[in-house]
């Protein structure tokens, strides 16, 4: 037990006992619920029976001598122990009662206000750093110096050559899922040798730029803004800023140019392998030569077919460098921060490669192609 | 103070590689002093620290904590061990995602069972302690000054209520009016909170001002003695750090 209560008529004789620390304090709150308090008028509090103290159990007893003297009289019936005036004199320093900062709670419709002019300015920070990004771009194509062919090179390998092994087993997957599911359904009408257009214009038109996009935005979008994220936080760019170096210029323009230039060379790939893919599953589910096959394929593209898709890839590009390294950019304060900014870099990216790739599905079909 | 000290290093050896860091080192550092390390960058002050902190294993020699050798413990009983001391870091190390009173709370949540007041209320009176403002216990720590950073992290330090402390460079990239006030904040919950501090610090400002005996680690070694030995200690790298051009103005005042 680690107090001792003794009743005299009106008077209550506490007297502490034991260890009063820290690895206490929790025990000691439970069991100090249980003392009765109905009609006692004096509280005489006995402190020399503890054995050990620390400034967690002189709290304890600093509030509870704050509770008991509410409505009764607090003595103290032996001599204050240092950690206890040490207790006394912080918390009386700030006028304890009135620490708790209160979060003000908002109305519905100030959060609303407040949200929609947050968005707002959102989108303005969006088109400003585009912009600037632009700018910065335009200026880099009349002064060649700026141009930072390594640095390229670097985001290249990083975006595009690591990117290979992983583009292409999905490219071969959704051909090999396409090719399956085509060949089941246009069996039955004896039309298997559809299943060739259905891959090849699949992959080649859509499925090829799509898919890669949304794996490089997963990979790559999330690397940008991780990286540059990191480097905000460490003051890495103010102090790229303090020596007349301009971030957008080395951080921001060589990732752009380099998944512009890499996102196309691996929807070739992925647009390769898918035709492959579908060959071999034609070759073994429909044993369909593979002459057959690439005569097939032949004769199902259109001049456009090919370039339809490749077309999209540097857009995509220009969408997920911007979501990354946008969001790196506005990290700040704190490693959640980077967290939370790379998740909304990465979705941000797919949703946009995915919206643009509707709008070019309707312009093409608009202008026919 | 008591007779048995609170920290004993002996004849620990630690090695990286090839290289060797420590060879024979021996510490001790007795109850409710303030210690002070000084060492040359690289002559491995933060291996010590470490060392006796338990984070990392000597490859010989031992080191006792109130008299248990930690160097032999399972880590369960080592994680137990660690709630007996705090320990501040060089740059702070606070949680950037939690607020300064959600820092303190962290130790107390993990390790104590206490109502949501006590939590509350705790957390702030070491928050106070420190000589922080209570609005500042509501800041991210992005959102503080570096002298802020430091008490905070010493009242993180100081949350489970600790009776040893250990402090890497607590003073470094401090203007001198806040790393004297810290000095000052260090001496005087040294004495009330009767707290035994092992301190690495390169600032003669505060080894002069805090700083019951010191240690030098020279020669992979280490030499302790009070600060008046150690000043008079005739090893050339001592000699040089405690006479030396920044030093100098010391010299003066000591022989006063």
């Amino acid at each position: 037990m680690s107090y001792r209560a003794e009743r005299q008529q009106e008077a209550l004789r506490l007297s502490l006992l034991g260890d009063w620390t820290i690895q206490q304090v929790g025990d000691i709150e439970r069991s100090l619920k249980a003392l009765t308090l109905d009609d006692v008028v004096i509280v005489h509090l006995d402190l020399s029976a503890i054995e050990s103290l620390d400034l967690s159990g002189a709290w304890l007893i600093h509030d509870l001598r704050a509770r008991l003297a509410v409505d009764r009289t607090v003595e103290l019936a032996s001599p204050e122990p240092p950690m206890l005036r040490l207790v006394a004199q912080t918390l009386r320093k700030e006028g304890s009662a009135q620490i708790s900062v209160r979060r003000g709670s908002r109305s519905v419709v100030e959060n609303l206000g407040r949200h929609a002019s947050d968005r707002f300015s959102g989108w303005l920070d969006g088109l400003a750093f585009l912009g600037v990004t632009v700018l910065r771009f335009l200026g880099a194509l009349k002064d060649p110096r700026v141009w930072r062919p390594i640095s390229i090179a670097r985001h290249v390998y990083d975006t595009g050559l690591t990117a290979i092994p992983i583009v292409a087993l999905i490219a071969f997957l959704i051909a090999i899922i396409i090719a399956y599911m085509g060949a089941q359904q246009l069996q039955q009408f004896g039309a298997d040798i559809f299943v060739v257009d259905l891959v090849t214009v699949g992959v080649l038109r859509e499925l090829g730029v799509l898919l890669t996009a949304i794996i490089v935005a997963g990979r790559s979008g999330s690397a940008f803004a991780a990286e540059i994220g990191a480097m905000k936080l460490n003051q890495e760019i103010d102090a790229l800023k303090a020596t007349g170096v301009e971030p957008i210029e080395v951080l921001v323009l060589p990732r752009w140019i380099g998944l512009v230039i890499a996102l196309p060379l691996l929807t070739v790939i992925a647009d390769a392998v898918g035709v492959a893919g579908g060959a071999l599953l034609c070759h073994w589910l429909l044993d369909m030569p593979f002459v057959q096959y690439f005569q097939r394929v032949d004769e199902s593209i259109a001049a456009w077919t090919f370039w339809v898709g490749i077309i999209k890839a540097p857009v995509f590009a220009v969408l997920i460098a911007a979501a990354g390294t946008y969001r790196g950019m506005q990290v700040r304060g704190s490693s959640r921060e980077l967290g939370r900014l790379t998740t909304v870099a990465v979705v941000q990216a797919i949703f946009m490669v995915i919206l643009a790739d509707a709008l070019f599905a309707v312009l093409f079909m608009e202008i026919g192609i | 103070m008591s007779a048995d000290p609170v920290i004993v290093v002996s004849d620990i050896v630690n090695r990286f590689g090839a290289q060797t860091v420590h060879d024979g080192l021996c510490m001790q550092v007795e109850r409710g002093e303030i210690f002070g390390i000084v060492g040359g960058s690289g002559s491995g002050k933060s291996v010590l620290l470490n060392t006796i902190l338990g984070l990392r294993r000597p490859q010989r020699g031992r080191v006792a904590l109130s008299g248990v050798d930690i160097t032999t413990l399972a880590d369960s009983q080592l994680r137990e061990l660690k709630m007996t001391y705090g320990v501040t870091f060089q740059a702070g190390a606070l949680f950037s995602s939690l607020t300064v009173l959600q820092n303190v709370q962290l130790p107390m949540l993990e390790h104590l069972d206490l109502s949501d007041r006590a939590l509350e209320e705790l957390a702030l009176l070491k928050v106070l302690l420190v000589g922080l403002p209570a609005e500042a216990a509501y800041k991210y720590p992005s959102q503080l000054s570096g002298g802020m950073i430091k008490r905070a992290a010493l009242a993180r330090a100081l949350a489970l209520d600790p009776k040893l402390l250990f402090l890497d460079e607590p003073t470094s990239g401090l203007d001198p009016i806040s790393a004297a006030a810290f000095d000052e904040l260090l001496v005087s919950l040294q004495r009330e909170l009767g707290l035994t501090v092992v301190m690495i610090t390169h600032d003669l400002d505060t080894i002069f001002r805090t700083c019951n005996r010191v240690g030098v680690i020279v020669d992979r070694k280490l030499i302790s003695g009070t600060l008046e030995e150690i000043v008079d200690n005739p090893h050339p790298w001592i000699r040089e750090y405690f006479h030396g051009a920044r030093a100098s103005r010391f010299g003066a005042s000591r022989g006063a």
